[in-house]
């Protein structure tokens, strides 16, 4: 990937997608223990039943395909795939939601289009929407922040328990005190509040966001992490997050009482690890600069455009989807110049 | 003389309307959410298929070759007539359920197709046989396609068959798991058409393991052949 455009002397690094993957899943790291400190043992155990199941359904569709399955599995691709759906999951959903879920990324999503860097759709992003539209029950039961849950909040429910009631030992009404709407869903369905009533009224968004903000910032530091060692450039990240930022302060400034403000809209969600994590995935976004300053502003307005207006509370996914969908499009028509060649003339010739 | 074995085999596999034409795709997509509704659509279908061939066939020299696409319309719109009012008539609960998408049988392009590409040049008989076919083909895919989404996506097979068979059917119904909490993507659209999707790949595999079957077998029972060698350059 030639991602940086300078001029010569260039000093080469055999990158390789390998590393990159790697990388990636280093990158997530402060991002994975945020959510583990913030809402418990859930994320891990997802990340792990999810690289588990990722990893089984590509050695056999890769053995289904008479491919060398080794090879492809050192690859890492899967592991970044299932690291992301586990993130995008509640702590708590049962073990047959991941089951699904990494069966559809890997085997529909991924190969069913011809593998890896033919896939048109994130596949993570893929399986997150496809869960959300067919169990929204189970996908918007998220775990409350265990601030909210008491002193001991957090050592309520250890690592065995959680096990079990993931893999169905224990009832799902053990974990029903700890379960709350996020901040995102409830302020999306406050009623007839307005956005300062809503942010005094309920429990999670007046106590509970500082749980979002400290993820939020710990995949940011992730990001940029991942930014420094070049694994993309700065532009699908700054242009989706300045679109965002640009477009909610616009709304916010005009009526405060019922649009949420920039920040909320920055560090809710899944914002930042769309903007670093997903949005960045080299096979299904734009390739130029300049075509992942249009593609990253796109998922900026459609994050938000589908968060304010939408009936699904957050919207990373399906704008990221929605934009995947329109990457050929922007690639077609942000082709960089050939150097030592003149634009090209598109439409009608004015000598013809 | 037609060849009635290549005109059944051609319905119901080689060139079935569902698998290999892809047409007649929106009712295919839309209403194969369980097996009732996809058989009430087949069955008509087939149906007014049938009819339409038939009588396409019998008029086939009395039509003018410019105003003939008018004119199958006309007759299969008093088909599909007749078949929205008998499902009124006799299986309204289903008939209700299918909607629009019984008058739109109109616009299904497997019939229009059959009309002109095969019932307007060939004798009735071969033109009512290739009409059941194709239907029957096509009704095969809907079922298929509809049993694979009210499994996954209800956890049922056979259910409300009632609509269509009588009281009597009431307990055809399996209920494949219990306490099944349902998986809305199989009902969705979306479900339909990777369902669709997967089905064509299926076929398609079928036909090229056949394929290599045919070819394993060949050299056996023809034994070694004269092998030609092109001695001169350009041929013709």
């Amino acid at each position: 990937m030639a991602l940086i455009r300078s001029s010569s002397p260039h000093l080469h690094n055999a990158g390789s997608t390998p590393k990159i993957m790697r990388l990636l899943l280093i990158a997530a790291l402060p991002g994975i223990a945020a959510m583990t400190f913030f809402f418990g043992w859930g994320t891990l155990i997802q990340i792990g039943w999810a690289m588990l199941l990722a990893i089984g359904f590509e050695a056999a569709i890769m053995k289904l395909r008479r491919r060398p399955v080794g090879f492809y599995l050192r690859d890492s691709s899967a592991l970044v795939t299932a690291l992301l759906l586990g993130l995008a999951l509640p702590p708590f959903s049962p073990w047959w939601l991941t089951l699904v879920g990494i069966f559809v990324a890997i085997v529909i999503a991924k190969h069913l289009y011809g593998g890896l860097g033919n896939n048109p759709f994130n596949p993570a992003m893929v399986a997150y929407a496809l869960l959300l539209v067919s169990f929204p029950v189970d996908m918007t039961r998220w775990t409350a922040p265990f601030v909210l849950q008491g002193d001991d909040g957090w050592h309520v429910l250890g690592l065995i328990d959680t096990f079990k009631v993931i893999f169905g030992a224990l009832d799902h009404s053990a974990i029903d005190a700890f379960t709350s709407a996020t901040p995102l869903d409830e302020l999306r369905h406050r009623g007839g509040l307005t956005t300062e009533e809503a942010f005094r009224e309920s429990n999670v968004l007046a106590n509970g966001v500082g749980a979002w903000h400290a993820v939020a910032a710990a995949y940011f530091m992730g990001g940029v992490f991942l930014l420094y060692r070049k694994v993309f450039t700065w532009h699908t990240p700054v242009s989706m997050l300045g679109t965002l930022a640009a477009i909610s302060t616009l709304f916010y400034l005009f009526a405060p009482d019922s649009f949420a403000d920039p920040f909320f809209h920055l560090t809710m969600g899944a914002t930042m690890l769309g903007a670093f994590f997903i949005a960045t995935d080299p096979v299904t976004a734009a390739t130029s600069n300049r075509g992942k300053l249009y593609y990253g502003a796109g998922i900026g307005l459609l994050v938000f455009v589908i968060r304010t207006w939408g009936s699904y509370p957050d919207a990373v996914a399906f704008a990221v989807l929605l934009m995947n969908l329109a990457a050929p499009f922007i690639d077609q028509y942000t082709q960089p110049r050939t150097y030592g060649h003149a634009r090209p003339k598109r439409g009608l010739k004015e000598d013809a | 003389m037609a060849d009635y074995r290549k005109i059944t085999l051609d319905g119901l596999w080689h060139n079935n309307p569902g698998l290999v034409q892809l047409l007649g795709l929106c009712p295919l997509l839309a209403v194969t959410g369980t097996v009732v509704n996809a058989m009430g659509l087949g069955l008509a279908s087939t149906l007014v298929l049938t009819g339409s061939n038939l009588t396409v066939s019998l008029f086939r020299h009395f039509v003018p070759d410019a105003v003939r696409l008018p004119i199958f319309v006309m007759i299969i719109a008093a088909f599909v007539t007749s078949i929205e009012l008998l499902m009124q008539a006799f299986t309204y609960e289903l008939y209700q359920i299918l909607g629009i998408f019984i008058p739109l049988i109109v616009t299904n392009c497997v019939i229009m197709g059959r009309a002109d590409a095969f019932a307007c040049k060939n004798p009735v008989s071969a033109s009512v046989l290739d009409g059941l076919m194709m239907g029957l083909g096509f009704t095969a895919v809907l079922l298929v396609l509809g049993a694979m989404r009210e499994v996954l996506g209800l956890g049922t097979l056979f259910s409300d068959m009632q609509l269509l068979f009588g009281p009597a059917a009431e307990s055809w119904k399996i209920v494949l798991f219990e306490d099944y909490s349902g998986f809305l993507f199989a009902i969705l659209p979306p479900g339909a058409f990777v369902g669709m999707g997967l089905l064509i790949a299926l076929k398609n595999i079928i036909d090229a393991r056949l394929e290599e079957r045919r070819r394993a077998l060949k050299p056996k029972t023809e034994g070694g052949g004269i092998k030609r060698a092109r001695v001169t350059g350009n041929v013709g």
